[in-house]
């Protein structure tokens, strides 16, 4: 209180014509101690930071210890890697120790890739897979040239292309395989790629609707989302495969797999609304505002201004989304449908290769085949991310 | 500078214009659900006009402004832009928001296009200019608002000033009749204020109709053909700078110019 109503008169004057001080030389250039840099540094700072710290290291470290070498043991060290049956899996006196039955992925990994799609025609399989991988590295790579050709192909080209490969087109000579015979790999792909493709359009469709001025729209959309929020999957499949026959008329029975690839795109496109919708509604005004008084309508000002910033603050979540997707298409095989882990779950099941160890290596051949998608898909999610922020920040 | 300034009649009509006022709005009401934000507002702007509407903030200054273009509905009255009847026809809105360029308080820049892009964005999309002749267009309104050479860098790049400059040309890039600022440089660092005054007062001098809505009391006092007072939601006095500074008339805009005159 003194201070402040001291009149400034009071304050010390500046020393007049002498600084207070003058630095002569420069301050010599030491090294950081050795403790702060280097993986000393780091180690000190990260793992042995506090007592807490110290002791969890500690027991991640026994942890590891415990877990790790078994692991290397039965996957690589003690695995069989060749062989033509069980015989080559099993225990015996000189070998008492077995491993991974690496030999019984590979007997039947092409079951495990193509389900009894007819060998002679899996080439067409294997051009889809190219097609497939062709599209979908055009499109993630950000920096490739002609993208928005990479997309009319990806979008427009490729679905038709599936087909006409995949079912087959009698009028240019492949014979048409019925759907029944797909399987393995092939129909986790095509699941999970058409839940992919159809649920991102279909959300932004939905998403809108929700957003819509209309109320009947809005009723429409937000019913459809919440209803089959409301449901697992699996209902929604089984409803899909049982329920959508009684609706349609009887001479245009849809196939199995087409069912079921409704139920999934249905199920994911209600997800991808709340996605989009969330992606929306971080939209300021404002931008409706700058758009709407140049005399851009609605859906010039979605198609210019909303959706491109919109989409792109989503794309972790619509990565998320579909990562969701890929480990649901398992689901499929409730309804009767050889997905990858059924085809699987039908080779482990081959008297030909029961040994004690089979389960287990198919098992986790499966997982690891999934981590590896999702993986994939988290990374790129993550790197785009990262983009994003970049470009915000400038 | 590039203006003509023999063409500006204190509120008179540029050569060869339409006859007609630019906006004539009558009797315009506006409720917000129960709350009354415009009432009875009757004001008529003549071609070459620059209009200065300034009030203390909720006196609905911004609605008044937001509904000649359309961004916000009005409940009863009449508003006439450039001949055109406002009314709910999609069409007709879209007529009016061509005609009329609106510079909002934080500029609302696209951030997901460049400078350019922002610019030529309407002309290619809404008139169907040609992409050579809008990006011509945009670099000539770029080299006016003076930031020619940042037309290839994404808004976020800029100072706060050259992203309005850029919000100016963007509007300006439609070749509107009328130009509609809502508080322009409210948002601003105080330094970077008067360059967005100054492409505003050039744009006044080149004999732009404009409805400004400022604080900015020297730009008013420089370049409005009349000052509007707004306070409740009221039209509560209209009149030329000099005497509308020098001599006001109503209580409330006594105390307003008290307060921010210091």
């Amino acid at each position: 209180m003194t201070a402040i109503d001291a009149p400034i008169a009071a304050l010390p004057p500046a020393t007049a014509g002498m600084p207070a001080y003058v630095r002569t030389a420069s301050a010599p250039s030491l090294a950081p101690p050795l403790l702060s840099v280097g993986w000393l540094g780091w180690a000190r700072a990260n793992l042995f930071g506090s007592a807490l710290s110290t002791v969890l290291t500690v027991l991640i470290v026994v942890l590891l210890v415990l877990v790790v070498p078994p692991v290397i043991d039965f996957l690589l060290v003690d695995a069989t890697w060749s062989g033509s049956d069980r015989e080559a899996c099993l225990a015996s006196a000189a070998r008492p120790e077995v491993g991974a039955c690496w030999a019984f992925i590979g007997d039947r990994f092409a079951y495990i890739i193509y389900g009894s799609y007819p060998i002679p025609a899996r080439w067409r399989v294997d051009l889809f897979f190219a097609l497939l991988a062709f599209g979908t590295a055009w499109l993630l790579w950000l920096e490739a040239p002609r993208r928005g050709l990479g997309a009319i192909y990806f979008f427009a080209v490729l679905p038709v292309a599936t087909f006409v490969l995949l079912h087959g087109a009698p009028a240019i000579g492949l014979p048409v395989v019925d759907t029944a015979l797909w399987g393995g790999m092939l129909v986790t792909i095509v699941v999970a790629a058409v839940g992919i493709v159809v649920s991102l359009p279909i959300g932004i469709v939905l998403a809108l609707g929700r957003r819509s001025q209309m109320p009947a729209i809005r009723l429409l959309s937000t019913l459809f989302i919440e209803i089959v929020r409301g449901v697992p999957l699996i209902t929604v499949l089984f409803m899909a495969s049982v329920m959508l026959p009684l609706f349609l008329p009887e001479t245009w029975s849809p196939d199995k797999l087409v069912r079921a690839l409704v139920g999934v795109a249905l199920f994911s496109s209600a997800y991808m609304a709340e996605v989009v919708r969330a992606g929306l509604q971080s939209m300021p005004r404002g931008q409706y505002d700058a758009a709407h008084a140049l005399g851009l309508g609605y859906w010039q000002t979605l198609r210019y201004i909303i959706l491109p910033q919109a989409l792109k603050v989503t794309i972790p979540n619509i990565v998320n989304s579909y990562i969701a997707l890929f480990k649901d298409t398992t689901l499929v095989f409730f309804v009767g449908i050889f997905d990858f882990l059924k085809t699987i779950e039908v080779a482990r099941a081959d008297p030909k290769w029961s040994t004690p160890v089979t389960s287990a290596t198919g098992y986790i051949f499966a997982a690891l085949v999934y981590f590896v998608f999702c993986y994939a898909m988290s990374r790129y999610a993550a790197r785009i991310e990262r983009r994003l922020a970049v470009s915000d920040r400038r | 500078m590039s203006g003509n300034g023999d063409t500006i009649k204190p509120d008179g009509t540029g050569q060869g214009a339409p006859v007609g006022p630019a906006v004539a709005i009558t009797g315009l009401h506006k409720w917000f659900g129960e709350f009354r934000v415009l009432a009875d507002i009757n004001l008529e702007v003549a071609r070459g006009e620059r209009i200065v509407i300034c009030g203390p903030s909720g006196s609905g200054k911004s609605t008044l402004l937001r509904c000649v273009n359309a961004l916000e509905e009005f409940q009863r009255g009449e508003i006439v832009v450039d001949g055109m009847e406002l009314t709910k026809d999609v069409k007709r809105v879209d007529a009016i928001r061509r005609d009329v360029g609106m510079v909002f308080q934080h500029f609302n820049l696209f951030p997901h296009l460049t400078v350019l892009e922002n610019c030529t964005l309407a002309p290619i999309v809404v008139r169907g200019t040609p992409k050579h002749e809008a990006e011509e267009t945009a670099m000539a309104l770029l080299a006016r608002v003076k930031i020619p050479e940042q037309a290839a860098k994404y808004p976020n790049q800029l100072s706060g000033g050259q992203q309005q400059r850029v919000a100016i040309a963007r509007a300006l890039c439609m070749n509107p009749k009328l130009m509609m600022f809502d508080e322009p440089t409210s948002a601003l660092d105080p330094e970077m204020v008067k360059e967005v005054l100054d492409t505003m007062v050039e744009l006044a001098l080149d004999g732009m109709t404009m409805l400004v809505v400022t604080h900015e009391m020297t730009f008013a006092r420089q370049v409005a053909s009349r000052i509007v007072f707004m306070d409740a939601g009221q039209i509560v006095e209209i009149n030329a700078p000099e005497p509308f500074f020098a001599h006001p008339q109503h209580e409330r805009t006594k105390l307003f110019l008290s307060q921010i005159l210091r």
